[in-house]
């Protein structure tokens, strides 16, 4: 199975090359702050919080999409990229309301989400 | 059990403490079994109310949702609906929840109130919600949910008492859920439960960050796993040591105990002190090292750190088609296949599983340790390469890495030959750390023996058996020279499977010696030393059969052995617990076939290339 959408570059890459507007600064707390696009998870910096738009579904009947929004990864929610395994970062520990899951690239890759902003 | 007991189900989310709950409620009054036609834990227990009436308690597999991702949900989704077979309708459903996990395990409870079924809430870990001041309306969720809501501390003596009482309060008179209000977004409706009737403080517990900033680290995270690795190692290799020589004498001096009391020299005699306890005491010799593996799994289980390794071992695992999650059944397997196999329980999709299972043999156990032993000292030079390294620990070392790499071959293999090629989910939580509790390691522990010990006492007592009757009939004529198990039935099918063996430079000796080795392996060992008539301890029998083989045997023939352990097909104790974990001999006939057919190729091909340079 391919993850759906684009490969591994960083946020801020992307995010450049698209959006050549947006204003990055870099905080006392060693991270980004004030980005607003959309972005997949799969793509969301380590430390970065974002809102959930939506889980694609990947296929028909893609019950790993299901089981995302199961596990509440549903509109409005917000989520965080906590760490990344080592070995090319896949997978990547995610954590939504109170709960951390560690979701495989090409999982994540099927959530959509909005604004990202500062994080602590 | 009393038939007319009431039926409670326990269910909940993974990770809500509900095994510690059902551990408080029963006590040790459980029964784990299977669920019939799959390898899914049933665990049943008896539930004592303080006015005396006794309840029937299942503990149903952890399930984030009834659209069942996995044979595990499969059985919760079932159970509930009352569609399995052989499993009536819960007359009560106990939906447990973890009070600081609440917007998750929250939608499970809706989903499974839906059901329509008389439910009550348990709000569990109330302690740990406390301490992170989470404050929860308990009548105001009561009153929204329309079920009765009861705090749990699991953890804690008497932690269930208010959840007993309402429950034995209202007996039989369960009030079912209310009709669905027609909102199907559940998600919605947690939201607006838990901002109706839920405080949680902005900030929440930042212990399980620290904690995991380290142990998830790239580089101290995985030096993290490998110390502890390290030292389970450590731990299964030396500490089980003395217990493992404490139940071999023992074991034996029970058996020549029974056997002096029959008459010497009688079949009878040889049946127990050679078939069965010689047989059993080879495995039984095992329990010591599978309880301190499984005490480490235990406690690294229940304090959420396991979740942790596969996480960091997930990439690594998967690209040789297996799962992060496949990491600890596998390492196990470096002790024995057998709480190797016992452990994959873990592993959610089927087919991973089932690869972890078939590459389970391929680590290097520590039954085939007195093999190895034997052969490299006898046939490897004592010498120093390359200044600093042993030859003979270069060339263990080599076994062992042989063994990891065909494994990882065979599940990249059986990765591209599988037809269902949907995607594999990871999709795990890591849950908060806990403190591992006593009770429960306690329980999950005595569980464990208890399956090993059935195993023995069962399907390996009757194959040592067999293989006795094999090994000691015909008896030898009178007036014989060679050893006796060279007349036997097991000695003319070691002397037919010569033909076959032949090829890859075994002797008839050998070929012998690998029909009692069925049973496990380093009784190859033991059974060498009979088949060159010896006897004595084993560690005797090693010291004299060195030097015995280094001078009969071609260098070919013993490096060609040495290939053969690596894949050792002939444990039948792995077959039996493959057949038990699996439930098909399709796959133990898999199994078999596999790891026959690479033994066999790989001994051939070190032997015709041995024999060519030597």
């Amino acid at each position: 199975m391919i993850a759906p959408g684009p490969g591994p570059s960083p946020l801020r890459q992307q995010v450049a090359l698209a959006q050549p507007f947006i204003q990055w600064s870099y905080n006392a707390k060693h991270s980004y702050s004030r980005p607003v696009c959309a972005v997949r998870l799969s793509d969301l910096p380590k430390g970065f919080q974002a809102v959930v738009d939506a889980v694609e579904a990947a296929h028909d009947d893609d019950r790993i999409a299901r089981r995302l929004r199961d596990l509440g990864f549903v509109a409005g929610e917000t989520v965080r990229v906590v760490a990344r395994a080592p070995m090319g970062g896949d997978p990547l520990l995610v954590q939504v309301g109170t709960t951390r899951f560690a979701l495989r690239r090409s999982e994540a890759a099927r959530v959509q989400t909005l604004e990202a902003g500062a994080s602590a | 059990m009393n038939a007319q007991a009431l039926r409670i189900a326990l269910v909940g989310n993974p990770n809500c403490g509900k095994t510690a709950l059902f551990n408080l409620l029963t006590g040790s009054r459980q029964k784990v079994a299977n669920y019939a036609g799959v390898t899914v834990e049933r665990k049943e227990g008896q539930l004592i109310a303080p006015s005396g009436r006794s309840y029937r308690l299942l503990d149903l597999p952890g399930a984030y949702s009834l659209d069942a991702a996995s044979p595990d949900e499969a059985i919760t989704r079932d159970v509930l609906a009352g569609r399995r077979d052989g499993e009536a309708k819960p007359d009560l459903i106990v939906c447990v929840v973890d009070a600081t996990n609440l917007r998750l395990h929250l939608r499970f409870v809706l989903e499974v109130a839906r059901l329509g079924r008389p439910m009550v809430l348990a709000l569990n870990m109330m302690d740990a919600a406390r301490r992170r001041g989470i404050e929860i309306d308990v009548a105001g969720l009561e009153k929204r949910l329309g079920v009765p809501v009861v705090e749990t501390v699991a953890v804690r003596r008497g932690g269930a008492a208010a959840l007993v009482e309402r429950i034995d309060a209202m007996h039989n008179a369960y009030p079912a859920p209310p009709a669905a209000n027609g909102d199907n977004d559940l998600h919605r409706q947690v939201r607006g439960l838990l901002e109706a009737t839920v405080r949680v403080p902005a900030q929440a517990s930042r212990v399980d960050e620290a904690i995991d900033r380290w142990a998830l680290h790239p580089v101290f995270g995985l030096a993290l796993l490998g110390a502890m690795m390290f030292l389970m190692f450590q731990a299964v290799f030396a500490w089980a040591q003395p217990l493992m020589d404490g139940i071999d004498a023992g074991v034996t001096a029970l058996g020549a105990w029974i056997a002096g009391m029959l008459p010497a020299g009688s079949a009878l005699h040889s049946l127990v002190q050679d078939g069965i306890f010689g047989g059993v005491g080879t495995v039984l010799v095992f329990l010591p090292q599978i309880l301190i593996l499984f005490l480490f799994i235990l406690v690294l289980e229940e304090s959420g750190y396991l979740p942790r390794a596969a996480f960091l071992l997930d990439r690594l695992m998967f690209k040789a088609g297996l799962t992060g999650r496949a990491f600890i059944p596998l390492l196990s397997s470096f002790a024995c296949a057998i709480p190797g196999i016992m452990a994959t329980r873990s592993i959610a999709d089927p087919r991973d599983r089932l690869t972890t299972i078939l590459v389970a043999p391929l680590m290097t156990c520590s039954a085939r340790l007195p093999v190895y032993t034997l052969l490299i000292a006898a046939f490897i030079p004592h010498r120093t390469v390359l200044d600093v390294f042993n030859l003979q620990g270069v060339v263990l070392f080599v076994l062992y890495v042989a063994g990891i790499a065909s494994a990882m071959a065979v599940a990249f293999v059986m990765k591209k030959l599988r037809r269902d090629k949907s995607e594999h989910a990871l999709l795990m939580e890591l849950p908060a750390y806990r403190v591992p509790h006593v009770r429960d390691v306690a329980y999950g522990l005595w569980q464990r023996v208890k399956i090993f010990l059935r195993r023995v006492g069962g399907i390996i007592l009757a194959l040592t058996v067999l293989l006795w009757f094999l090994s000691s009939f015909p008896s030898p004529p009178p007036g014989a020279t060679g050893p006796a198990i060279d007349y036997s039935l097991a000695g003319m099918l070691g002397h037919a499977l010569h033909h076959v063996f032949a090829p890859i430079g075994f002797n008839w000796q050998i070929s012998v010696a690998l029909i009692p080795g069925l049973a496990a392996r380093e009784v190859a060992v033991s059974a060498l030393g009979t088949v060159y008539a010896m006897s004595g301890s084993d560690t005797a029998v090693a010291t004299h059969l060195g030097p015995l083989i280094a001078h009969q045997w071609p260098l070919a023939t013993a490096l060609s052995l040495l290939a053969w352990y690596v894949f050792a097909p002939q444990c039948m104790s792995t077959l039996a617990v493959i057949r038990r974990e699996t439930n098909s001999w399709r796959n133990v006939a898999l199994a078999a076939g596999y790891l026959f057919a690479l033994a066999y190729l790989a001994s051939l091909l070190t032997y015709q290339i041995a024999s060519a340079f030597t």
